[in-house]
């Protein structure tokens, strides 16, 4: 395969020049802007962590991570939990299925901030009754978000669940029910087990979706009221395009925000990879 | 017994359903009824003096140009898949056949792209942008093309691995050049990949709002999204109607493009998911 070696720049230059513009470049001028005072990338001047410190200080930034992270447990427990059931009940013979799963699975290819709407429009015309809204009342947003994103994401991880079911080998269940297990025994002593590739990846996708969070965020609640709903990702939408003069800070969030979703993702895939089991 | 159990669970099924499917009914029938009756009483189905018939369509093609930025959006979205695909194909079958420093650094960075979330380059990106004057959507498509290029050079390196590499190196001892190689041999293969590939981006980037946000001179160029944003945001009273409409138009493709090829999702969100 030597010969194609040679032919590099037909190969690669477009996509590495794409990538480079639209993230390597942006990427590593993030990490240096985070550590200076800037309004236009020529005037940034350094100034050592303080904005990190001004980060840390922000009371709005402290209390959308605790927002996000509350978000983010109470989302993956609930999709997870309300995907593997479907998913089960779903791989049963029944009459159906086919209908089933492409009603569960088409608000996915709706967009966030379409979404957003639609459910605003859910909200408001059931809680108009109760003489209230969901931008007067931060836990009924946290509750109208937390539905928002099940609706979106319970069909998704559903698929991967199915394809997961549909992978394992028919003679171990087989094996299970010879031997006497109950139904609850083949469940979490045989089931969960095989399914563990499958709780991993979708574990590793609602919890980092819950972080990353934005349109819907911003399309139902907008951080009302008084910033109360705002997320991780808003926030630092807000710091950078709100305020002038806090280019710098938002950067500096921005780095944390990152840090921080690597540091789950890390943690998340370790913590489930451990018991996968060997088919 | 048995029966009796399976019958219950469809049942339950059944109304999930419905309810699933509820919320985009009612913003259909609220799409033809009056601004007060879409505030006050969202539930009921239009009817006699709440019945406006078209005009909410006609408002919000009319009064902002809603079609227009469907016309953006779909070539936005067919033009950078298209560009992802081709290019990211070629990066990924490349990297995977050439084992240097080099192409093991290349993937790594896709791999690491993956998950970076956007708001760590969202600020230097659009000040990248404005400097190369990419505020076109022929620019986004560039943009597009990097920030997609993570999620599928590491597909494609995937699948190419699996494959035998004997083919190629038989077209190329029978005289061709690597890049008719790859045209010829290695993208027929390729194409359940492809197709994966293809609907991952698709769904990203027709539902993308902040990247084109800040991207885009949004002046002159909107995508539904972010015309949606903008009809609630822009005036002092809102105007519910034209947003039932747009919502309207911005699911219709959507449902259309999900029936038509949903087999070929369904595997590709499944193909998809092995990345993690």
């Amino acid at each position: 395969m030597r010969a194609i070696k040679k032919y590099w720049p037909i190969f690669l230059i477009p996509t590495m020049a794409a990538f480079a513009i639209g993230f390597v470049i942006p990427f590593i001028l993030g990490i240096y802007l985070s550590f200076t005072k800037f309004t236009t990338v020529t005037d940034a001047k350094w100034v050592g962590i303080k904005n990190y410190a001004t980060a840390f200080k922000d009371s709005t930034f402290t209390h959308s991570f605790w927002f996000t992270a509350a978000f983010a447990v109470v989302t993956l427990i609930l999709i997870n939990v309300i995907a593997f059931a479907l998913a089960m009940a779903l791989t049963k013979k029944r009459r159906g299925t086919n209908v089933f799963r492409t009603v569960f699975f088409m608000p996915n290819l709706i967009g966030g901030i379409v979404l957003g709407y639609i459910w605003q429009l859910i909200f408001s015309g059931i809680l108009v009754h109760f003489n209230t809204a969901l931008n007067l009342n931060a836990k009924l947003g946290f509750w109208g978000l937390v539905i928002l994103v099940c609706w979106q994401q319970i069909g998704y991880m559903m698929i991967i669940y199915i394809a997961g079911f549909q992978s394992i080998p028919g003679d171990v269940l087989e094996a299970a029910e010879i031997d006497g297990a109950n139904a609850r025994q083949t469940l979490f002593k045989v089931t969960i087990p095989m399914m563990m590739p499958s709780i991993t990846i979708c574990t590793f996708l609602t919890i980092t979706n819950g972080f990353k969070l934005f349109d819907q965020n911003l399309a139902l609640t907008a951080g009302a009221p008084m910033k109360q709903t705002e997320m991780m990702a808003l926030n630092i939408y807000n710091t950078f395009y709100g305020r002038t003069g806090f280019e710098g800070v938002g950067q500096a969030k921005a780095v944390i925000f990152f840090l921080l979703v690597v540091a789950i993702a890390a943690l998340q895939q370790k913590l489930t990879r451990s018991k996968e089991v060997q088919q | 017994m048995e029966n009796k159990g399976k019958w219950y669970g469809t049942t339950v099924l059944t109304f999930l359903c419905i309810f699933w499917i509820f919320p985009v009914f009612c913003v259909l029938w609220n799409s033809f009824k009056n601004k007060t009756a879409i505030n006050l009483q969202p539930f009921s189905l239009p009817g006699g003096k709440t019945f406006v018939g078209m005009e909410n369509y006609a408002q919000a093609i009319g009064k902002y140009g809603l079609l227009k930025s469907v016309g953006w959006t779909v070539f936005i979205t067919v033009f950078s898949v298209a560009a992802i695909l081709i290019f990211c194909s070629m990066c990924g079958w490349f990297i995977t056949r050439v084992r240097t420093k080099w192409t093991k650094v290349i993937y790594a960075l896709c791999i690491f792209s993956m998950v970076v979330p956007f708001q760590m380059v969202m600020f230097t990106l659009s000040l990248v942008t404005n400097k190369l004057h990419l505020t076109t959507p022929w620019g986004l498509i560039v943009v597009y093309l990097g920030f997609g290029a993570g999620l599928a050079v590491f597909m494609f390196t995937g699948f190419v691995r699996s494959i035998p590499i004997e083919i190629e190196e038989a077209a190329l001892i029978d005289g061709c050049t690597p890049v008719q190689t790859f045209f010829k041999v290695v993208l027929p293969i390729m194409k359940p990949t492809y197709i994966s590939v293809g609907i991952l981006e698709t769904m990203w980037i027709w539902n993308d709002f902040l990247l084109p946000y800040l991207v885009l001179d949004i002046k002159k160029y909107k995508t539904i999204s972010i015309i949606i944003q903008y009809m609630k945001g822009s005036y002092g009273s809102v105007d519910m109607g034209a947003i039932m409409a747009a919502l309207i138009l911005a699911v219709i493709p959507v449902v259309v493009f999900y029936l038509s090829c949903q087999k070929y999702i369904i595997k590709g969100v499944a193909a998809g998911a092995v990345k993690g």
